[in-house]
């Protein structure tokens, strides 16, 4: 068990199909019944800049990348140059031998920062600052090469196949590459095949084309390179496996969850959920006729969140998903939504801020607003997915918070979520309920919408109901939703409001609230994407026989204090992980459990965790050599 | 039973300013929505902030008063879900061609069906006066500590350049003319606009009752002297009458020479209208084709508390 832990990187330019590349591994390998987790890393650029995909596969489930690559295959300088160091002895480097000669200085995307960094390695190692300086470091780590001139290869493809059009076809370069790096690992080539197909369905002659390079690439890497140590020949498959990607969780769960109104304004990393939504717009429903999302693209993430409130007050699930900036622009509209115990769902595809900050990188950065943003006090959920998978159930809890309690729900997700893909267990939508909470479907005599209750939830009408008049404001307003600023309905109307956090960590079931992957005397806490290499890190401290407890949040507002003061109550040493500067889980757990955090591991370099930078940390807190910080910076 | 104005109005209490030209509107509004017999739970009446967006709260309907500048954003949204539902929107100038004016445009473009009516008063009243954006430069209402710095935005034009296809003008002391402007404009099909001229009686002391109808005029004993006259009494046409781009541009060309009218002689009336370009829903039609009779708000979602959509397909196709 467990004897397979295979890390393959592609890189390239920007627009040179480093994606499309490890889509197909991806695939070929999940459908050889590997586990697969891949996470992408791209510049915020259209074309040129450097982007390399790292994919991880395994014989067991796993939830995160590792440091250590076990092959890479790269078709131009700049992936050489900034991840020669990450191939681990005993590991491959698949390139193009035209590029030898190279220096640094010809490579115009490589940044003066790294370049002074790589120069003073290649110096000090007495090298050349040339791709053969640095392959000449890696074959001295025990890293095997592998070169090849993907130049002759389309020369060879073009005179066997007798079409000459195939010579200047570097467009190919990355299904060369893929199809080198399964020759190379003896991963049988028919699904390979297949993949090409299914990618190029709707173009036979590209796929004829693409399916030519493949066999000739895959047959030139096994017979010509026999010597690697990695073979995957495939296992047995799992059944009822799917292979998704970062935003489809949500998606999906959203369609599911009877989502039919999406408004939003273009913005990376959030704006591939509604492409999704919209591109799957019409949707098939049991018994009944088709049903459909509308997706509006916006002129501002203002008017989106405004017409998303619009249509949930017609009774019609409707949400949004953003980042960072236009979060913050719906702010005020949150604050609306709250006052007048309106529905809807925030996806929140978390990067790096502050600002525009590093807006292609991931970072949780934006917890803190989430709880706190916007202005007054209103009751919210603030609602958080450790992994794809959990995102895609989350979605349909959200919305049930949100129509139960008649809130606003912001459900955290982040960069690190939405570039990976992975392998998981089919979505069940057996699973999934709908509870519309208060929502009425017709009214009887005089209707009042902010009706004092026992629970401080009133019936809920939406525009268009029979009878069911009501008004909203974003001033104070009585129970039929008329201004007043008479103060003793305005203690009523906030008391009624506020109550629901209070109802809600009493009504939402504790493992809802809070994941318990066990608790020891070092017990970490931590929320969001963060659980994959964290489980990860665990699973390599458990097999040296040391036990760390791993407590994870999901609903952070309102914050289930009494919950977490329970399960940490015998902790020694509590260590919060989070992808951020100031450790804003540590923040809010200091001001509701009144408990210090011992330890953080922290990164906000932009770039995802991975479990081997986790474990190092944690054994240095274990070994009692820790920083307070502990600051994580591994990744190109 | 057929409904009376009175159904139309609640009880709330009306605060505006004795003389306030906003009462002319709702009052209108009213008288519209009677006129047409709208089923009272069948309209949803957005507002935005100000003095205005108390509006939704005087009208027995479904009322929604949102935010500064938010207006159109709200409404649009209602609209797309509960497309069925009549809707009309109403602002202030300052909330929807100041803070509001990127959705204004937006909303140009899209041409849902609904109504947005302007009650344009060039000052910003519930903030004690500052120049809204229609203030013409160098005009000095009386808070202002100096003359208006800026360039007046012209709501007619800009409407007709933003893709509205109905824009009208209507002044709120001609109550009957300005409630048969918002009967068409709700019956039109696609995305109408009023800009209603308004006295602010506290704190715009140029833009007057008095200025409308000319009194200094007729002190220089001008013989027809209110400002405010009929583009129908003049056989304007403001009509596209084919869908043909050599039409469309002379009425669009046409209405903006019209809205630059300003002065001693001030157009009311419909500028622009084009029943040739296709409301949105008909757009979402031509990819979600029973969007109308199958919208969002009428979608069953759930039975028994469990989903009915069939995302199998989906999911088939990530299988591995």
């Amino acid at each position: 068990m467990g004897s397979v832990d295979f890390s393959w990187l592609i890189g390239g330019p920007q627009g040179s199909g480093v994606e499309s590349g490890a889509n197909v591994f991806s695939k070929v390998c999940a459908e050889l019944g590997y586990q697969v987790f891949g996470k992408r890393e791209f510049h915020s650029n259209i074309k040129g800049d450097h982007s390399y995909f790292t994919v991880r596969i395994s014989d067991k489930l796993i939830h995160s990348n590792v440091n250590d690559v076990s092959l890479m295959i790269s078709f131009d300088a700049e992936t050489i140059f900034r991840h020669y160091d990450e191939v681990m002895a005993g590991g491959g480097i698949i390139y193009d031998s035209d590029l030898n000669k190279i220096t640094t200085e010809s490579v115009g995307t490589l940044d003066n920062y790294f370049k002074e960094r790589l120069h003073q390695e290649l110096e000090s190692r007495d090298k050349p600052f040339t791709i053969d300086g640095v392959l000449e470091i890696a074959k001295e780590k025990g890293v095997r090469l592998y070169p090849v001139s993907f130049k002759n290869i389309l020369k060879d493809l073009a005179e066997q196949t007798e079409n000459p059009r195939m010579k200047g076809m570097v467009r190919m370069f990355n299904v060369i590459g893929v199809s080198l790096s399964l020759g190379l690992i003896k991963m049988p080539a028919d699904s390979l095949l297949k993949s090409i197909d299914s990618i190029f369905s709707k173009k036979p002659k590209i796929a004829e084309i693409n399916k030519q390079a493949a066999n000739y690439s895959y047959n030139y890497a096994s017979s010509k390179f026999t010597d690697f140590s990695f073979t995957l020949p495939g296992i047995e498959k799992q059944s009822d496996t799917i292979l998704v990607q970062g935003h489809q969780g949500t998606s999906i769960g959203k369609m599911v969850s009877g989502c039919r109104f999406q408004s939003y304004y273009p913005i990376t990393p959030a704006s591939d959920e509604s492409v999704f939504l919209e591109s799957h717009e019409l949707l098939e429903v049991n018994n009944d006729r088709p049903g459909s999302t509308i997706v509006i693209q916006t002129e501002d993430e203002i008017s989106a969140i405004g017409m998303m409130i619009g249509s949930a007050l017609t009774g019609t699930r409707s949400s949004t998903s953003t980042s960072g900036p236009g979060f913050a622009l719906m702010a005020e509209a949150i604050g609306w939504a709250g006052m007048n115990e309106v529905p809807i769902v925030l996806t929140v595809y978390q990067r790096s801020g502050p600002s525009t900050g590093l807006p292609t990188r991931h970072g949780q950065d934006d917890l803190s607003f989430a709880v706190a943003g916007s202005f007054g006090d209103f009751p919210k959920v603030v609602y958080a997915s450790g992994d794809i998978e959990e995102s895609f159930y989350d979605t349909a809890r959200c919305f049930n918070y949100a129509d139960v309690y008649q809130v606003p729900v912001i459900h955290m997700m982040d960069k690190f979520l939405s570039s990976s893909v992975l392998t998981c267990k089919k979505f069940d939508t057996q699973k999934i309920k709908i509870n519309r909470g208060k929502l009425l479907d017709a009214v009887e005599g005089e209707y009042r919408r902010f009706a004092f209750t026992n629970d401080g939830i009133s019936p809920r009408s939406r525009l268009g109901l029979d009878n069911g008049i009501f008004w909203n404001t974003g001033d104070e307003s009585d129970e039929f939703g008329h201004i007043t600023e008479d103060p003793q309905m305005r203690i009523k109307m906030m008391d009624k409001r506020m109550s629901r956090l209070e109802l809600i960590l009493k009504q939402v079931p504790e493992d809802e609230q809070v994941i318990s992957h066990g608790v020891h005397d070092y017990t970490i806490i931590s929320w969001g994407s963060t659980k994959g290499p964290i489980l990860d890190a665990l699973e390599m401290l458990k097999k040296e026989g040391i036990e760390v407890g791993f407590v994870q949040m999901k609903l952070l507002h309102p914050f289930p204090a009494e919950t977490v003061k329970l399960l940490l109550k015998n902790v020694k040493t509590i260590i919060d992980i989070e992808a951020n500067h100031s450790g804003q889980l540590g923040k809010i757990f200091k001001q509701n459990v009144t408990k210090e955090i011992d330890y953080f591991i922290l990164k906000y370099t932009g770039r995802g965790m991975t479990s081997t930078e986790i474990y190092e940390s944690l054994k240095k807190i274990l070994e009692n050599k820790a920083n307070k910080r502990e600051i994580l910076d591994h990744g190109s | 039973m057929a409904l009376k104005l009175a159904d139309y109005k609640t009880s709330v209490h009306n605060d505006w300013c004795p003389g306030c030209g906003d009462f002319g509107i709702v009052n209108a509004l009213q008288m519209a929505l009677a006129e047409m017999g709208i089923e009272r739970d069948k309209a949803t009446i957005f507002s935005g902030i100000g003095c205005s967006g108390k509006t939704s709260h005087f009208i027995n309907t479904y009322g929604i008063h949102t935010l500064h500048g938010r207006v159109l954003t709200f409404a649009q949204g209602g609209k797309l879900a509960n497309p069925e539902m009549t809707v009309v929107a109403v602002g202030g100038d300052g909330d929807g061609l100041g803070i509001g004016a990127g959705h204004f445009v937006a909303a140009g473009r899209r041409n849902i069906d609904m109504t947005y009516i302007i009650f344009d008063n060039g000052v910003y009243g519930l903030t004690k006066g500052q120049a809204s954006p229609t203030l013409k430069l160098g005009e000095k209402t009386k808070s202002l500590p100096s003359p208006n710095t800026n360039y007046n935005v012209n709501p007619i034009g800009l409407a007709v350049a933003s893709g509205f296809t109905f824009v009208a003008r209507a002044y709120s002391y001609d109550v009957r003319h300005l409630k048969d402007l918002i009967v068409q404009a709700v019956k039109h099909k696609g995305l109408s606009f009023l800009d209603v001229l308004q006295p602010c009686p506290t704190y715009n002391d140029i833009n007057t009752r008095d200025w409308y109808a000319g009194e200094d005029l007729a002190k220089e004993s001008i013989e027809r002297h209110s400002r405010i006259y009929k583009l129908e009494d003049t056989g304007f046409d403001p009509v596209v009458h084919y869908a043909d781009e050599a039409e469309i541009n002379e009425k669009l060309a046409q209405a903006l020479i019209k809205s630059l009218e300003w002065g001693n002689k001030i157009p009311t009336g419909i500028f622009y209208k084009n029943e040739t370009i296709s409301p949105f829903a008909i757009r979402l039609t031509d990819k979600i084709p029973n969007y109308i009779e199958n919208p969002p708000a009428k979608q069953n979602i759930s039975k028994d508390g469990f989903p009915t959509t069939d995302v199998s397909a989906i999911l088939e196709s990530l299988k591995v």
